[in-house]
């Protein structure tokens, strides 16, 4: 291993870390938008929405990103819908995520006994408000264990977006290899940078759990 | 209305290579999934042992599988181990190599979850009503531990499935690499195939993996206690 060149290397691959940390909050911050709204379209049963969002479920969670991707970045736009490689990667990302991110929120919202809503109701709450004040805040503690897992997933998940050009820590790599040959050094930092990146968030989502586990109350 | 695709998936043996293309991924997981399963369930019970050196072995292992990418790891196979030891592994090989490594390390930790969720007054309860440490696996802690289990690998298993679709990545012909040969083929004469053929591939896959992830959830719900 060559010191010399990991060091000319280094601010290629910050770059690429931060691209990819920035496209991956982004679709992260979607996807959880995407799963709560799913979540309760689900927990109230709204008809036809309910259908909607199962079938969307299924479709998502039987399919690799990768393909997702293809299909975004290089179908699409025979039809019509064209993208540039970063929005691509981050619907994808979105469109892959909010189903893992609204199964983790469903699970979270029955948890709750329905004794909680019943009482808040009795109070004299607001639908909106049993929500917002009493069932919401519990079933989030319940949620993070399952929320923080999904977001290392996605995370790591971000790896694919190399495969639609956008210039990540893969690609990076890839682009390193390929032209200098420069396997040990490339792969050496690749796996340093996701380290950088995924470490932190796998400490933070334990220290969460432990924090949150007693949220829940009676439980 | 201009072709999608349709024509030319329908063309010559296109449909054909597509299927081909697909059962080379799944051959590739098939395999993984099953060297993985078996060395999963040995790691996952060393696991629960309490020798220290053997559990801080197993735990990097399994930490440092678990939170790389799985395309790191293939790139770290398939590159790597030309750049350091001067190996020449194929992309299948290759592939089967990351895909058995990292699928024994879910399944571990799978299986380690599973036997710590026996709760101790199981294996108390037994050996009150006079079972022997063996009995006491064979008709108590094993069918627990199996019931839970067997939905989860399923779900381990679309995961392997849907994971192969990356050895693209490392040059192995697999169905993604055949759409690309086949609307490359057919650029001049149906220009937006991309669409049709993209969205066979999306439609194999899920009609390879939701009946899995039906089934793993039916048996969820059928043993939940």
């Amino acid at each position: 291993m060559d010191w010399t060149v990991i060091a000319e290397y280094m601010p290629l691959f910050r770059e690429a870390a931060f691209l990819t940390v920035r496209l991956g909050l982004t679709g992260i911050a979607i996807a959880i938008a995407v799963g709560i709204a799913c979540a309760v379209v689900l927990y109230y049963r709204i008809p036809v929405l309910k259908t909607l969002v199962s079938f969307y479920i299924e479709l998502s969670r039987n399919t690799p990103l990768l393909v997702q991707l293809f299909f975004i970045y290089y179908g699409l736009p025979k039809i019509g819908i064209s993208t540039n490689p970063v929005v691509c990667g981050i619907s994808g990302l979105a469109f892959l995520g909010g189903s893992y991110m609204c199964e983790a929120f469903r699970s979270g919202l029955e948890a709750i006994p329905p004794i909680q809503s019943e009482s808040a109701e009795s109070l004299g709450m607001s639908r909106l408000q049993v929500m917002r004040y009493v069932i919401f805040p519990q079933a989030l503690s319940i949620s993070v264990p399952a929320l923080m897992a999904n977001v290392i997933f996605l995370m790591k998940e971000t790896s694919i977006f190399s495969a639609v050009s956008i210039m990540d820590l893969m690609f990076t790599a890839k682009d390193l290899i390929g032209l200098y040959y420069r396997t040990t050094e490339s792969l050496f930092l690749l796996v340093v940078f996701y380290l950088i990146i995924l470490l932190p968030i796998s400490i933070l989502g334990s220290l969460l759990e432990r924090r949150l586990r007693y949220a829940g109350f009676g439980a | 209305m201009p072709d999608l695709g349709l024509n030319v998936l329908l063309k010559g043996k296109n449909m054909q290579r597509l299927l081909s293309g697909l059962w080379t991924a799944m051959r590739i997981s098939l395999i993984a999934v099953a060297i993985s399963m078996p060395l999963g369930i040995l790691l996952g019970v060393l696991m629960t042992k309490k020798n220290p050196v053997v559990r801080a072995v197993l735990r990097v292992y399994l930490e440092f599988i678990r939170i790389m990418p799985q395309m790191v790891l293939l790139f770290l196979v398939f590159f790597g181990t030309t750049g350091a030891f001067g190996w020449n592994l194929s992309g299948e090989l290759s592939s089967i190599i990351v895909f058995s490594l990292w699928g024994t390390a879910e399944m571990s930790d799978l299986v380690r979850g599973a036997l710590i969720s026996i709760p101790k007054h199981q294996y108390e309860s037994s050996e009150a009503l006079g079972l022997s440490r063996s009995q006491t696996f064979a008709y108590v802690i094993i069918p627990q531990t199996v019931r839970r289990l067997i939905p989860l690998s399923i779900n381990l298993i679309t995961r392997m499935i849907k994971t192969t679709s990356l050895v693209l990545m490392i040059g192995v012909v697999e169905v993604l690499k055949v759409a690309q040969q086949i609307i490359e083929a057919n650029r001049m004469a149906s220009p937006n195939a991309a669409f049709g053929i993209y969205l066979t591939v999306f439609l194999l896959y899920f009609i390879v993996c939701w009946p899995i992830s039906m089934l793993a959830r039916r048996l969820e719900k059928k043993w939940k206690d």
